[in-house]
């Protein structure tokens, strides 16, 4: 810096020390303009993630409450059971369309006896409150009890989405002037029911067990077929992903020779852990469909397809974890007479566990969170139907819990919304549940050496 | 038998396998173990894998293969008569494959036995309603034609399993007996034994390069038989992508591919900048408190499954933007738009880009470090003139990867950016992608003639082709440009 000193004296500043030059200056503040954009960067960062997260739970909590009415239903033999035979095949002759009236009845007599002020409303209208899926409610009752038609049951019935809605602040009274579905006169009479204790908001099981349910009846759509179809898949790609990768892992690592086959194996590898996942989809539909002929929307079918797409992101792990295994382990078994075999398998693999593991929990996560690969296979099918016991129950249709989410955001009514985000809570969870027991595995079981 | 049932009888063969093995050795060597060449398990273990490996392979390749041949011979018979007019050889196999699986319900149900089955034809009753009966829903009245040959479908898919019951079966006997006979006293069954399993584990190792090629044939496969219906000038020349199901749509892939490369554009000027100094400030900077803090919430964001990032561009980002943004300024009215893609993509790539240049930058020796500030220089002076210039190949790599995730990224376009296609510079305006398209061309009920289907695959071969040529361009870029420091 001997330029930009310049006075009558040589190498004497001809200011004070403690006063910095104009070029110092500019150079701490290009350093801390630095800085400042790291730091910026990081708050970024944090702010997308806290963003992401609070956007997801602030639109998804609600969907794990749900609004249900108390009724006593009487069932009128008049109606279900007209002649009184008590034959089963008469009484399922009886669509959920006969059952509407008992409803109808109670709701109007829930009312009266409470003494709430029914706005005005007729009896058509009140009833329009309770949601389409509750009379499938009291009929799969009266099937599976016949016995019991003439007599007055108790039901916990669901509300319909607005109503619901209603009670967690999506609908307003002013939105409700403008819907069809609902109006004012019926959210009052909601109000007053909650006050006399008829409807109560309660924690929503029926999310986590229901399957599906259609457009008009979003109150009444779970996670059950989706959740049970994620967890046949995950077995599927538990059982073939595993001892594959494992394998493949092992022989690369300790067992390859140096020649053209490994490398392309090496290369293959290494590629299709980038494939973009929708191009496996593409493959599952053309060999396991078309070709092999397997059924649509089938876990099995997903399965696989997920196996071929994990398979590298559990190959590398799996490498990297043998390789952290230090080679005199292996020279110390060499030496005491073991065969290549034995060395590997007695005591390389035992040791490289932990890593090995912590790997597949990690591709397990991301095949769980996959959903393109699935909409092509069929998976975004309208299921209802709860899939069967393995191993014939990996060959019915099933949901995914993320394409679970995508059909619902294909759904014209804005409560399918609140299920999807809620749907993502709950995938969320059990991806966090994952990494937490891998985490635990990496920091019980991780060795250094 | 069942295929589960199946495997468990050869499983349960192998065993037998095992533990009569290791008493046949232990009598060859007159009862005392140290007389073998081998210890004992290990002539268990090779009979267990010699009774089971071949014959699961061997059931296996026949589950593979049964349907295929007898989904051919079954359809041969089926006389053009019973095809009805503008219908399809495979709706009609669909049918038969259906009306044979509701044969067994049938039965079950009406309590039909082999005999009656033989002279049942599908003029004898009202076929559609009984099988409808028993949960089979058919489009049309039952084709005499159609009924036969699902009643020859049924007899062979039965014949088949039957077949493979016994030839698994007597294959896997037959290998335990065979060598069982073979264990004698100097058998090398320990290295016979170790060779089998290095078989097993090259053969699993091979299962990356079958699903390439799986991909590679399927890809090729049925894009030829898109250009067949369809002329590749049009393909790759026209810019109008409209695709009817009537037919004579427009399919070319400009459109796609501009939007595609747009999204991609403004995910990576968001991702880049960002990723890189989260990078530099965590790797130069921070504290140890923060790195803990910072580095752990930033790889959370990697964890998150890009349908979460979807749901995020549709109901967060994009009614944002469009709100605040697209319609005060008149350039824009649909919530989903390129900028709403690119902006969640951009979040999503984040710790993509941070961690791989993270991994470069630590990667670059402190000595560097350390004759640069004894020279003088500030920290960002370092990191700007010394450890970005080392890193750079590295660096570069990072964005050809992270541009590579983001062309195939599905889930976040298909929410967030739209479907129409359209080539516009406007970044608020909706456009389509490559992998909408596909998504879109392949979901709902496929039918494999049409082009506007096989579109697909071409599609699924230029993405393929893209992704693939970008991740070998950076490992490229990578391998020679890296620096090779002590």
């Amino acid at each position: 810096m001997t330029d930009a000193t310049n006075s009558d004296v040589p190498g004497r500043p001809t200011h004070s020390l403690l006063k910095l030059d104009a070029r110092t200056q500019r150079r701490r503040a290009a350093e801390a303009r630095f800085q400042l954009y790291g730091k910026l960067a990081v708050a970024i960062g944090v702010l997308a993630l806290l963003g992401l997260l609070a956007s997801i739970l602030a639109n998804g909590a609600s969907s794990f409450r749900q609004t249900h009415v108390t009724l006593d239903v009487f069932l009128d033999p008049a109606k279900l059971d007209k002649k009184g035979t008590g034959d089963i095949e008469k009484i399922k002759k009886v669509t959920t369309f006969g059952y509407k009236p008992l409803i109808q009845k109670a709701m109007v007599s829930a009312i009266e006896t409470n003494g709430l002020d029914d706005q005005g409303m007729k009896a058509k209208t009140i009833a329009k409150m309770i949601s389409p899926e509750a009379p499938a409610t009291i009929r799969n009752y009266v099937i599976a009890n016949p016995n019991q038609i003439g007599e007055t049951i108790s039901f916990k019935l669901l509300v319909t989405g607005r109503v619901d809605g209603y009670f967690k602040g999506r609908v307003t009274m002013a939105s409700a002037e403008l819907d069809r579905n609902i109006s004012p006169e019926q959210l009052r009479l909601a109000e007053e029911m909650k006050d006399a204790g008829i409807m109560i908001t309660g924690f929503n099981w029926g999310f986590l067990t229901m399957p599906d349910a259609s457009d008009k009846r979003p109150e009444a759509a779970g996670l059950g077929v989706a959740i049970l179809g994620s967890a046949y898949m995950m077995l599927v790609v538990l059982v073939l992903a595993l001892p594959l990768g494992v394998a493949a892992a092992v022989y690369l690592e300790e067992f390859a020779p140096k020649n053209r086959l490994t490398d392309l194996i090496e290369v293959n590898i290494s590629n299709l852990a980038a494939v973009p996942s929708i191009v496996f989809g593409i493959l599952g539909l053309s060999v396991f469909i078309n070709f092999a002929g397997l059924p649509q929307s089938a876990p099995i079918v997903g399965g696989l397809v997920l196996t071929l797409m994990t398979l590298p992101r559990i190959i590398i792990p799996a490498r990297a974890a043998l390789q952290a295994v230090p080679p005199s382990i292996r020279e110390a078994a060499l030496g005491v007479g073991a065969s290549k075999m034995q060395t590997v398998f007695h005591h390389v693999l035992p040791l490289a566990t932990p890593g090995i593991l912590t790997g597949l929990i990690i591709g397990l996560g991301q095949a769980l969170g996959e959903s393109a690969p699935l909409l092509l296979i069929g998976m975004v099918a309208f299921v209802r139907e709860y899939p069967g016991a393995p191993p014939e129950g990996l060959f019915d249709p099933a949901a995914a819990l993320p394409v679970q989410v995508y059909s619902w955001t294909t759904r014209g009514d804005p409560a399918f919304f609140e299920r999807a985000s809620g749907a993502i809570i709950v995938l969320l969870v059990f991806l966090f549940l994952m990494n937490i027991i891998a985490i635990i595995l990496r920091r019980r079981f991780e060795r250094r050496w | 038998m069942s295929v589960g049932i199946l495997t468990l009888v050869v499983l349960a063969l192998a065993l037998i396998g095992y533990v009569l093995a290791r008493r046949r050795a232990v009598a060859a060597a007159d009862g005392d173990a140290r007389n073998l060449h081998s210890r004992t398990g290990y002539y268990g273990q090779l009979v267990f894998l010699f009774t089971s490996v071949p014959a699961l392979l061997v059931m296996l390749v026949w589950l593979f293969l049964q349907p295929i041949i007898i989904e051919n011979a079954v359809s041969s018979q089926i006389p053009d008569t019973a095809i009805p007019e503008s219908g399809e050889l495979s709706l009609v196999m669909s049918d038969v494959r259906r009306i044979a699986g509701g044969i067994d319900r049938l039965m079950q149900a009406e309590g039909i036995n082999e005999d009656q089955l033989e002279i049942m034809t599908a003029e004898g009753g009202d076929m559609r309603a009984r099988l409808g009966a028993v949960g089979v829903a058919l489009g049309g009245e039952v084709h005499g034609d159609v009924f036969t040959a699902a009643k020859a479908y049924r007899q062979s898919q039965q014949t088949g399993t039957m077949a493979m019951s016994v030839v698994v079966i007597v294959l896997a006997a037959g290998f335990l007996a065979v060598s069982l006979s073979r264990i004698h006293k100097d058998l090398r069954a320990r290295n016979i034994s170790e060779a089998f399993v290095l078989t097993l584990l090259i053969g699993a190792s091979l299962v990356a390069i079958l699903t390439t090629i799986g991909i590679v044939l399927s890809l090729l496969f049925e894009t030829y038989n898109f250009f067949q219906l369809y002329p590749w000038q049009d393909y790759f020349l026209s810019t109008t992508w409209n695709p009817q199901f009537t037919g004579g749509s427009d399919l070319g892939f400009i459109p796609l591919v501009w939007g595609t490369l747009y999204v991609s554009l403004v995910a990576l000027i968001v991702s880049v900048p960002i990723g890189l100094m989260i990078a530099i400030y965590l790797a130069e900077y921070a504290g140890k408190k923060t790195r803990s803090i910072a580095k752990p919430a930033i790889e959370v964001l990697a964890g998150i499954p890009t349908i979460v990032y979807g749901l995020f561009a549709l109901i967060t980002i994009g009614p944002f933007i469009r709100d605040w943004i697209a319609q005060p300024t008149g350039l824009g009215d649909s919530s989903s738009s390129v900028l709403t893609a690119g902006l969640v993509m951009g979040i999503m790539l984040i710790p993509f880009v941070s961690s791989l240049s993270d991994d470069i930058i630590n990667a670059v020796p402190q000595s560097l470090r350390d004759g640069s500030y004894g020279l003088g220089a500030t920290q960002s002076e370092t990191v700007k003139q010394v450890i970005l210039p080392a890193a750079l190949p590295g660096v570069v790599g990072a964005i050809l990867l992270a541009a590579s995730r983001a062309i195939g990224e599905t889930m976040i376009v298909v929410m967030g950016a739209g479907a129409a296609a359209k080539m516009s510079l406007n970044p608020l305006e909706a456009m389509t992608t490559v992998t909408v398209k596909i998504v879109s061309q392949l979901t709902g009920d496929t039918e494999f003639a049409s082009p506007e289907t096989l579109v697909a695959f071409a599609l699924g071969l230029t993405l393929f082709l893209f992704t693939l040529c970008l991740n070998v361009l950076a490992l490229i870029i990578v391998r020679k440009y890296r620096e090779q420091y002590e």
